[in-house]
Parts: structure tokens; C-alpha cells; sequence
């Protein structure tokens, strides 16, 4: 089986990888703690693709039909 | 605050007889209660060491007093062993599974090897094993020969109720327990089992837990007699027939009457677990009733989950019927009197307010506002009566509490089941009024859903300031006119009032200066309008948009089509000549009608506009004073709908009977093309599938002509007319209906074909595909159906019901699914989207943090407006 690009398709949002200054901000801005943002598992292929480790934050840019763009943060989790 | 506890998890499991044992502070052998003197017997049902319920009396095991004492378990020995109903089916597919003999599971070791391993997998993912446990129970069954042991199995023939028979004989519950016990633990844990927690062979009972006395107290009736709770009389059942059981076998009777004993025992303990087992007729009382045992006090409805534990009686509360009050505010209720003087407020004394309560005490509690209790500083509650009101009220001081009757003005909650919105429930003011019902404007029917033909609704009284200020600050009839469901009024004028604005604003007829001041009686304004002008004798006149004015807060500026509207392929704007295009000028109604689109409940341009740009204390001003208007209106104009208003002159019914007609001969031409094969197939159809289409649209389009027919002589001078037209309730579709031809009835979209072989009634030839045959109604509801038309309409109508009834039952379970879903969720005040433990669900509500019911369409009309009001204010201010 080939292996394709899965950022490449259309309905996989924009995944981006904080650096742990820019999740730091994150939790400061919602004053929570990292275990309270939703999840993401490790094996993720989007989170695969982005090379994500355990404890990285990861953000991710959707469309939104309301909002036209929508901000969301995940934790990585094992 | 103390921190709440997580559940970390919760095991199932069986009990044991050691722990039932263990767990019982006294052995139950004698059937009796109380003795002579009313004392209960020590070892009998009622021992005191299974805990209090006499006042006074105190716990010979714990000590505590009723109330405090949980109460404590006793036990009964049972004589031999009986089934637990509630694992019947759990018991048949283990003594399937395993050997006769040996009692191993029968599957060879690898077998077991792997399902192990398919249940820890499962396990570690926190899945359930019940697929893989069947599949085990099913395989093991399919050895005839026991791999272990080499025993040849019989088959086991299961017989309801509790039948396991093996070789034509019943096994008894003891040659079940005997070789359950023999099962070794690795087996059990295949089938799906923690033989720590839960063995097989517990689930023969060997030991009855008694209930502790808390859970089935006796009651003392009026006589003194006492009277025992049907648990009570279930174990007195059972103590007898164990008690006979052991004395028979002693004395060594007979097989068959040991049997018969056995078989007894096992019923009694059966219907003490469950009266409703299928196959097991039902213990009953003395009287004939079914008794309420203990799979009766937990299920359904009525039970412990569902009835005592989701759901409560409450106090302060209230229910009856309602009914229409025009007069109302929408923020009212209309409270009976002999409600008002059950329910109370509760108000603390002070300083201030003493004398001001002194007059409520000394009213008494039969004498309207007055007050039904007063709690003393040291929280004595005393009961005010008409002969104690006097001194009580001389010795209230501050500290003190009382109860006052409900009055004008209170806040209550107001609430109409079921409850699936939040303006199911709202904070109305109490209005104390004669009669047996609650009162309400019909304006807020829609948001309830309520309508008066006998529809019942809750009424509660918060009891504390701050569910007082939570109520009126959020809970407000007025704050919630917007529906955050989409955004616009959904509370606003229904049936007459839309029809009254209607009939009030439309055109521009001349009323006279007394007729003008009979419609604004209800709240006369500071000054009369400006005549519109003067009739020929002098005298002034005005019209109805100019009446309506004066309910239109100044200011207010709106242009909007009417819903009366014909969407006129260019539409001219001021200059519609149907009096469709509304504007409104600083509070002044030019041009156009008032009707569903500007005042209805759902639509209502006006509301929204008015709650937007003023406050929803204005809006429910002028929703109060708009429904008053109306019925004046609707009053001045006259209305009434009767039978005649279906009435349509002979050459129109004819017109109608000419076009069905040729509809059906039309029909009869597609039939025969099709038979020809001459008939061209749609595309991606079917050639009957073409036909049946083709044919409901000549049918279709028949009704649509009939109805036109039909509306081109009934016009605005027909009642049933203006209200279609004007949204205040029924079609042009209903009307065409009642007038001129009812159309089609249709099953599932398609013609009716279901019936008889090849017709659907014997009144048809076989193979007929005309009109007719097929449920065309020709005739209207006033004409009246022909015999076969009714038939076909009862067909149609069937499936109108069938179907809103399962609607309403699945929206029902989806709508409890998703509110026991997302009930706990919360939109904190950054915005975010938040469970209790403080997880985020979302960062933004709904992605763009906007409240639906504060938005304000996105439309550039918006923007010119919001400049034309900048531009206003700035030029007020220079
Ligand atoms: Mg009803
Ligand atoms: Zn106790
Ligand atoms: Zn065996
Ligand atoms: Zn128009």
C-alpha cells in the first residue's frame, strides 16, 4: 500500500506542533492545567505526520461554517 | 466545600452464603411478628436487632434511633437450596458448558488459552467480554463428549420458568449447586467470571437475606390493627413453607410431598424477587392484588430509579389546569385563590418590617394574604390558626419566620411537561384571581407548547432570595421572549391576535373618533393622534395603521414584508397594492399590514426589532398592549367562521368538476400509453415508475387548478381567507380542501395499492390503475366523501398518526440521550466550554462565541442602521 499524505486531504484540518513557550501560553490564557485540554492520541496520523511526542501540545486550525476558522488545542497523550 | 469524590470504579458481583451469613445480625426461624402485647418477637420477622421504625424506641444492634439506624440484614437457613430467578438464563448456558461429570468447560486448553486472552485484551481496554463469554458458552455446548473426563453429555432441555431437565428428569436446584461447585476457577474467569467475587454456584441460594425492617415497615391502620408490608407477608410465606419443608423431611415423607414442598419453597422465594416472572403466576394478596416485591419496588416508572431517585415530589408546588387570559401580562400568571392560600413565601423578621407583618399574622390563614406558619428565633415551627393569629402576631419579633400566603406580585416558576427547552419553565408574577385554574396570556402558549383543552401545568414558589433573583434576572417570561433555538420571538401573537392586527391595520377604511377611542380603552394614550383627515360632514377620522401606532414604541424604524405578501415576481415596494410592504417611520406605521411576520410567535419582525433595539421590558410592553389592541380589533371588525364560508358559487364547481375530469382522463390516456408502450421512460426510472410519478402529477396539478378555482371567489372577504393569509392559523391548502377537492391520499409518498389481489377494494375492477381506484379524493370535506374516498382518506390519515406518534416517542429517547449528554456542560466566562471536572470541550462556544439569541442576522441592512442611529445621536449632541 502507498503511503499518502494525510495533511494533504482536504478534510483534515491544519495541524500545528507548540513549542512548549507557545503551550505554556495556552494554559496561561485558559488559567488550566495541560491535562484539561481535549486529547490526541500519540498514534494520531496527524499527530504521527507533525512528529508529536507524549506531553506536546498541538493546535489545530479548522474551518468552521460559523466562524469561517476555529481554534483548537489539543494534549498528546499515550 | 468539601471535594467531590470520584467514582473510581464499581464491581458487580454475587454474594456469597458466608457473607450473607456474615452480614446478618439474627437468624429468622419463626414466621410470627409481634406477640400478644404488640412486642416483636425475638428470631421473628420483626426482631428488634434488625432495626427501629417505633418513635421513641432505639436499635438493639446499633443503637441509634429511627431515622439514624440504616437498619441491619438478618438471614433465613433455607431447608434446600432454590434458584435465583434473576439467573435463570445464566445457570442454562453454564450447565450447558459444562461437563455432567467432571464439570470441567468443555473446550480443549488452547481454546481456553485464546478466549482468555480475547477477555484480558478486552478488559485492558475497559470493553466488555459478554461477545466473547457467548461464543465460549456456544462452543463448549457443541462437545458431546467431554474432553477431559470422556463423559458423554446429555442434552439439557431448559423449561420455563426454572426447568432444567436432563435425560426426561428434573435437576434439582441441589445437582445444579453440586456441580457448579466442582467448576475450577480458571474456567469460570472464561466464563466471564471472577470466581473471587462471583461463583457460579452462588447463584443458587442456600441463605435468604432478610431485609432489614427500615425497608418494609408496618403501618398501625386506624382500627390499631397493624397492617405488614408486602415483603413482610412474602417472607412469612417462605419461613412457613421452610419450617413444613424441614418437619416433612425429618419425619421422612414421602419423595412427592418432599418435592411438592421443594417446588413450593422455590416459588415463594421466586415471587420475593420478582412477582413478574412469565410462567409464574403472581403472589397475591388477600384482597386479589399482586403483591409489590422486590424487582416491583426498583423497575419502571413508579420504581426506586426512575421514581424516587431521577425524579421527586417537591413542596411549594402546584398543578391544574389552564386556561386563556387576554388580560394578562405575558409576565402573569393567574394563581386560584385556594392555591395562593396553600403556598407561601417565606419572610424573615426584622426591624423594619415588623409591623408590616404583624398585619399578615393577624389575618390568619383564612383570611387572604395572610400566613400559614411561623417559625420561632429558636426554629420552633408553630401552625397559625384563626384563634391563635391574635397572640401570635403580639409576639413575633425579628429573628422570626413566617409563611405568607402567595400574593400579587410574587415571582413563581411556571412549567409545562414535557420540559424540553428551557422556556418550558418561566418565571412568572402571581396574579391571585377567582376560579379553580391557572391563568396565562395566550402569547406564551408557544414557548410551553400549551393549549387549553384541558393541558395541566406545574407551578413552584422559590423559597430563598437567591432562587427568587435567579428567577427574575434569567428565568423572566420577558428575557426570554428570543429563543436561543433560532434566534427570533418566540413568544408573540397567535389565532385572533394575528388575525386582529390584520383585520385592524389592513387598508385604509376611516374610523371615527368614538370608535378610535373604544379600541385604545384599554390603555388610552396622553393625547389622540392626528386625524388622517375629514369626512365630508367635518367630522375627523383615522385609520387602523394609525391606531396600531400608538402600541409602536417612537423611534422604531422598520421596513419589512408583510407574510401576506405574494412574492410578486417584481415586487413594488411602497407601492404594493396589496397592502403587503410594511414601513414603519419613528414609531408610526405608514404603510402595510400588521400580521404574522410582524407580531406571530416564530416570526414576529416587530418584537424582534423592538426587543433589540429597546429592552425586553419594552418588548413585553408592547406584546401586552399589541394583544390587547388586537382583541379590540378583531372585536371591532366581527368574525366568526361557519360552514358557509366553504361555500362556492355553482359555476366555480363546476369549473373545479370540469378539471378533474379532464385530470382523470388524462390519467386514463397515461394508462393506456403505457399499455401501448408508448409511454418514454424518465430518466434513471422505471416504466411503472414513470407512470405512477406521471400520474400523481396530473393529479397533483387537478387539486392545485381546483384550489385556484376556488380561490379566485373566495377572496378577503372570507373569514377562513384572512386567516390562511394572514398566519394566523390554516392553508389556502386547508381551504382548498374544505371548498373544492381534497386531491390524493398517499401511503409513504406513493398512491394507495395495498387491499386485495390485484385492487384495492372489491369495488374495482382487477388491474384498475385509474384515479379512483388508487385514492383520488374528487370531492371536498364539504361535499362530502363517497364511501370508497372515506376509505382511502382513513388510509391516508392512519399513516399521518402512526407517524406522529413514533416521531414523538424517538425524538423523545434522542432528546434524553442528548441531554443526559451534555446537561453538565457549561459556557464559562472566557468563553470556553467547560464539563464539572473543568475539562474543555470546546474553546470557544459554538466555535464563534456567538449567543444565537443575541445576534442580530448578519445582513447589510444591519450596517446602514447602525450608522443611520450613530448619525442621529451625533446630530443630537451638536
Ligand atoms: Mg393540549
Ligand atoms: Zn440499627
Ligand atoms: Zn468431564
Ligand atoms: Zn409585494
Amino acid at each position: 500500500m502507498t503511503k499518502f499524505a494525510v495533511m494533504d486531504h482536504e478534510s483534515v484540518p491544519k495541524h500545528t506542533l507548540l513549542s512548549p513557550e507557545e503551550s505554556e501560553v495556552v494554559l496561561r490564557t485558559y488559567g488550566i492545567e495541560s491535562p484539561q485540554l481535549p486529547k490526541i492520541h500519540v498514534t494520531d496520523p496527524a499527530a504521527k505526520e507533525i512528529g508529536a511526542k507524549v506531553g506536546d501540545v498541538i493546535k489545530i486550525i479548522r474551518r468552521s461554517p460559523t466562524a469561517k476558522q476555529s481554534v483548537f488545542y489539543r494534549l498528546v497523550i499515550d | 466545600m468539601t471535594v467531590p469524590k470520584r467514582i473510581g470504579k464499581i464491581k458487580f458481583g454475587l454474594i456469597s452464603p458466608q457473607e450473607f451469613r456474615k452480614m446478618s445480625v439474627v437468624k429468622i426461624i419463626t414466621a410470627d411478628t409481634y406477640d400478644d402485647d404488640g412486642f416483636p418477637i425475638e428470631m421473628g420477622l420483626m426482631d428488634p436487632r434488625l432495626g427501629v421504625i417505633d418513635p421513641g424506641l432505639r436499635c438493639r444492634s446499633c443503637g441509634g434511633r429511627p431515622g439514624e439506624c440504616p437498619g441491619h440484614f438478618g438471614h433465613i437457613d433455607l431447608i434446600a437450596p432454590v434458584i435465583h430467578v434473576g439467573f435463570a438464563k445464566i445457570i442454562r448456558k453454564a450447565l450447558r458448558g459444562a461437563c455432567r461429570e467432571c464439570s470441567r468447560l468443555m473446550l480443549l486448553d488452547k481454546e481456553k488459552e485464546m478466549y482468555l486472552q480475547q477477555i484480558r485484551t478486552l478488559e485492558r481496554l475497559g470493553q466488555l467480554s459478554d461477545e466473547i463469554v457467548n461464543k465460549v458458552f456456544a462452543e463448549a455446548r457443541k462437545h458431546k463428549i467431554c474432553p477431559y473426563c470422556g463423559a458423554p453429555q446429555q442434552e439439557i432441555k431448559f423449561e420455563r420458568p426454572l426447568s432444567y431437565i436432563e435425560e426426561g428428569h428434573k435437576l434439582t436446584p441441589s445437582d445444579i449447586r453440586d456441580r457448579f461447585e466442582k467448576i475450577p476457577d480458571d474456567d469460570i474467569i472464561i466464563m466471564g467470571m471472577n470466581p473471587a467475587t462471583a461463583r457460579p454456584e452462588w447463584m443458587i441460594l442456600t441463605v435468604l437475606p432478610v431485609p432489614p425492617v427500615t425497608m418494609r415497615p408496618s403501618i398501625t391502620l386506624e382500627s390499631g390493627q397493624r397492617s405488614e408490608d408486602d415483603l413482610t407477608h412474602k417472607l412469612v410465606d417462605i419461613i412457613r413453607i421452610n419450617q413444613r419443608f424441614q418437619e416433612n423431611r425429618e419425619a421422612g415423607a414421602p419423595q412427592l410431598i418432599i418435592e411438592d414442598l421443594w417446588e413450593l419453597l422455590q416459588y415463594h422465594v421466586t415471587t420475593f424477587l420478582d412477582n413478574t416472572v412469565s410462567g409464574v403466576p403472581p403472589a397475591r394478596h388477600r384482597s386479589g392484588r399482586p403483591l409489590k416485591t422486590l424487582s416491583q419496588r426498583l423497575k419502571g416508572k413508579e420504581g426506586r430509579f426512575r421514581g424516587s431517585l431521577s425524579g421527586k415530589r417537591v413542596n411549594f408546588s402546584a398543578r391544574t389546569v389552564i386556561s386563556p387570559d387576554p388580560n394578562l401580562s405575558i409576565n402573569e400568571v393567574g394563581v386560584p385563590l385556594e392555591v395562593a392560600m396553600e403556598l407561601s413565601v417565606p419572610i424573615v423578621i426584622n426591624a423594619r418590617n415588623k409591623e408590616a407583618i404583624k398585619v399578615f399574622v393577624r389575618r390568619g390563614p383564612d383570611r387572604h394574604p395572610g400566613v400559614n406558619y411561623v417559625t420561632r428565633a429558636d426554629q420552633r415551627r408553630i401552625k397559625i390558626t384563626s384563634k391563635n393569629s391574635e397572640e401570635i402576631a403580639e409576639q413575633i419579633d425579628a429573628g422570626w419566620k413566617i409563611d405568607r400566603q402567595l400574593t400579587d406580585g410574587d415571582t413563581v416558576l411556571f412549567n409545562r411537561q414535557p420540559s424540553l427547552h428551557r422556556m418550558s419553565i418561566m418565571a412568572h408574577r402571581v396574579k391571585v384571581m377567582p376560579y379553580k385554574t391557572f391563568r396565562l396570556n395566550p402569547a406564551v402558549c408557544p414557548p410551553y407548547n400549551a393549549d387549553f383543552d384541558g393541558d395541566e401545568m406545574n407551578l413552584h414558589v422559590p423559597q430563598t432570595e437567591e432562587a427568587r433573583a435567579e428567577a427574575e434576572i434569567l428565568m423572566r417570561v420577558q428575557e426570554n421572549i428570543l429563543s436561543p433555538r433560532f434566534g427570533g420571538p418566540i413568544i408573540g401573537g397567535i389565532h385572533d391576535y394575528v388575525t386582529g392586527s390584520f383585520l385592524l391595520t389592513h387598508g385604509y377604511k376611516p374610523i371615527d373618533r368614538e370608535d378610535v377611542m373604544e379600541l385604545l380603552k384599554k390603555f388610552p394614550p396622553n393625547e389622540m393622534p392626528e386625524p388622517k383627515g375629514y369626512l365630508e360632514d367635518g367630522e375627523p377620522y383615522w385609520i387602523g395603521k394609525q391606531v396600531f401606532s400608538t402600541v409602536l414604541p417612537k423611534g422604531l424604524n422598520l421596513t419589512f414584508k408583510a407574510d401576506f405578501c405574494l412574492n410578486c415576481e417584481s415586487c413594488k415596494h411602497e407601492e404594493c397594492e396589496n397592502d403587503a410592504f410594511v414601513i414603519i417611520r419613528d414609531g408610526q406605521l405608514l404603510k402595510g399590514t400588521i400580521d404574522a411576520e410582524a407580531v406571530g410567535a416564530f416570526k414576529g419582525k416587530i418584537t424582534d426589532r423592538v426587543i433589540k433595539e429597546y429592552s425586553p421590558s419594552v418588548a413585553s410592553e408592547f406584546l401586552d398592549r399589541m394583544t390587547l389592541l388586537a382583541l379590540r380589533g378583531i372585536m371591532y371588525a366581527g368574525f366568526s367562521f361557519g360552514i358557509d364560508d366553504e361555500d362556492i358559487p355553482t359555476d366555480a364547481a363546476d369549473q373545479i368538476d370540469e378539471t378533474t375530469r379532464t385530470a382523470k382522463e388524462n390519467v386514463q390516456r397515461l394508462i393506456e400509453a403505457y399499455k401501448a408502450g408508448e409511454l418514454e421512460p424518465l430518466p434513471g426510472r422505471t416504466l411503472d415508475e414513470t407512470l405512477e410519478m406521471r400520474i400523481m402529477q396530473t393529479l397533483g396539478k387537478a387539486r392545485d387548478n381546483a384550489g385556484q378555482i376556488a380561490g379566485r371567489y373566495l377572496g378577503l372577504d372570507n373569514s377562513g381567507v384572512v386567516m390562511a393569509v394572514s398566519g394566523a392559523r390554516g392553508s389556502m391548502l386547508n381551504l382548498t380542501q374544505m371548498a373544492a377537492c381534497v386531491g390524493q391520499q398517499s401511503v409513504r409518498g406513493e398512491r394507495i395499492r395495498r387491499g386485495y389481489a390485484g385492487r384495492t377494494l372489491p369495488h374495482f375492477r382487477r388491474g384498475d390503475m385509474g384515479a379512483e381506484a388508487h385514492g383520488f379524493v374528487e370531492s371536498s370535506y364539504k361535499d362530502g366523501l363517497s364511501p370508497t374516498e372515506f376509505f382511502f382518506h382513513a388510509i391516508g390519515g392512519r399513516e399521518g398518526l402512526v407517524d406522529t406518534a413514533i416521531r414523538t416517542s424517538q425524538s423523545g429517547y434522542l432528546q434524553r440521550r442528548l441531554v443526559n449528554a451534555l446537561q453538565d456542560l457549561e459556557v464559562k466566562y472566557d468563553g470556553t466550554v467547560q464539563e464539572t471536572r473543568g475539562m474543555i470541550v470546546q474553546f470557544k462556544y459554538g466555535e464563534d462565541g456567538v449567543d444565537a439569541s443575541r445576534r442580530d442576522y448578519a445582513s447589510p441592512d444591519n450596517v446602514k442602521r447602525i450608522i443611520q442611529k450613530i448619525l442621529k445621536h451625533g446630530g443630537a449632541k451638536s
